[in-house]
């Protein structure tokens, strides 16, 4: 079974489920896994931070600092237990060099180091990552094994 | 957000900056160049990945930050077979892999999309003396979702839901497809737009029948 997480969404599932996102160029997809329970979910987040958000009625799974905790209680609501999860993740590019100053342009670097915050903050400890540089990648994460495919344009297929 | 009224005059004014356009790049590929009829497109984030055609497929991109009276992001998207296309045309040579441009290929492939948008953003700051600034333009080959999503994350700041005037220019028989794709920082830079030509409205249901314009 294949579950699609669009842009700003998080979804949690039980093994044998693969949850995949496409096309990540700065957003960061992050994978969470108890491997007790075999229960894995996958936020893909576009912004670091909740407090840039210009309005207070937001999409939650946008921002690292929003999406992760649901995405935790999510996989809770299943029967993860928080203290057995890893983390892997995937995305965080700078897709465009830039010859003016835009600080946009750092985004992906910015949602990394946001995630790495946040995880942190919750104990869950990032067991393995393919991120930055200027290329996208798609992603899929099996709820069965724990492993995280990354696919990108002409560079081959990763497994981490 | 938007009244369907406001959104036909959007449409218009995606109209004449991608005639505009249309002619600047006949000129330099010497071919005749179509345009589809522009589109506001108003996409939930989620679903922005649905709505392209090939996510997953290996595109050319070409950025443009707009600054000014708009503030917005511009992107162009060309097709991996067009982009090879348009090179034959402008370079009269055959490119076999995208990800082994030389600076020449990249160049002008850049040059085409200042030329394009220049051309559209022109027509419009004419038409709406609104006072628009186009940057240099930056250059990524990779996956339709990972160069369209970009844009799209600034755009995240301010909602939900994106908002994108879109078109397309393509050549007639030679293969020549362009994506544009027009997405303000937030959703009061298009009302600029509209204010700017006269289109203001004393409120927006668009079934009170109380238009002014």
């Amino acid at each position: 079974m294949m579950i699609r997480v669009g842009i700003g969404e998080y979804k949690a599932a039980k093994s044998p489920a693969v949850i995949s996102t496409l096309g990540l160029g700065s957003c960061v997809g992050v994978c969470l896994w108890d491997g007790g329970t075999r229960i894995g979910g996958l936020a893909h987040i576009m912004l670091p931070d909740s407090t840039i958000s210009s309005t207070n009625n937001f999409n939650p799974g946008k921002f690292a600092d929003t999406a992760l905790p649901l995405l935790v209680s999510q996989m809770e609501d299943l029967g993860a237990n928080k203290k057995r999860m890893v983390a892997k993740m995937a995305g965080g590019a700078q897709m465009f060099e830039t010859k003016f100053e835009l600080e946009m342009m750092k985004i992906g670097k910015r949602n990394v180091d946001a995630v790495r915050k946040i995880l942190s903050q919750l104990n869950i400890k990032i067991v393995a990552e393919d991120v930055e540089g200027n290329y996208g990648r798609s992603i899929e994460f099996s709820c069965e094994t724990g492993l995280l495919t990354v696919k990108s344009v002409g560079r081959g297929v990763k497994i981490i | 957000m938007y009244s369907n009224f406001e959104l036909d005059v959007l449409k218009e004014i995606g109209n004449i900056g991608a005639g505009n356009a249309a002619t600047a790049l006949s000129v330099i590929i010497s071919k005749k160049v179509l345009i589809k009829i522009p589109e506001v497109l108003i996409v939930p984030l989620g679903e922005v990945i649905n709505m392209i055609k090939n996510p997953e497929s290996f595109v050319t991109g070409i950025f443009f930050r707009i600054e000014g009276d708009l503030k917005s992001n511009c992107i162009l998207i060309i097709p991996e077979k067009e982009t090879k296309n348009l090179l034959a045309l402008l370079l009269k040579e055959e490119v076999k892999d995208l990800l082994g441009l030389s600076e020449i290929e990249k160049s002008a492939l850049m040059e085409v999309g200042n030329i394009l948008v220049s051309s559209f953003i022109s027509a419009l700051s004419d038409f709406t003396k609104l006072n628009l600034k186009i940057s240099v333009p930056s250059l990524a080959l990779d996956m339709a979702a990972a160069i369209l999503s970009f844009p799209l994350t600034i755009y995240g700041i301010m909602g939900d839901t994106a908002l994108l005037l879109s078109t397309e220019f393509f050549g007639d028989s030679d293969g020549v497809v362009i994506d544009f794709y027009l997405i303000p920082d937030d959703d009061k830079s298009f009302k600029k737009l509209l204010k700017a030509i006269g289109v203001d409205f004393i409120d927006d249901d668009d079934t009170s029948g109380n238009r002014r314009i």
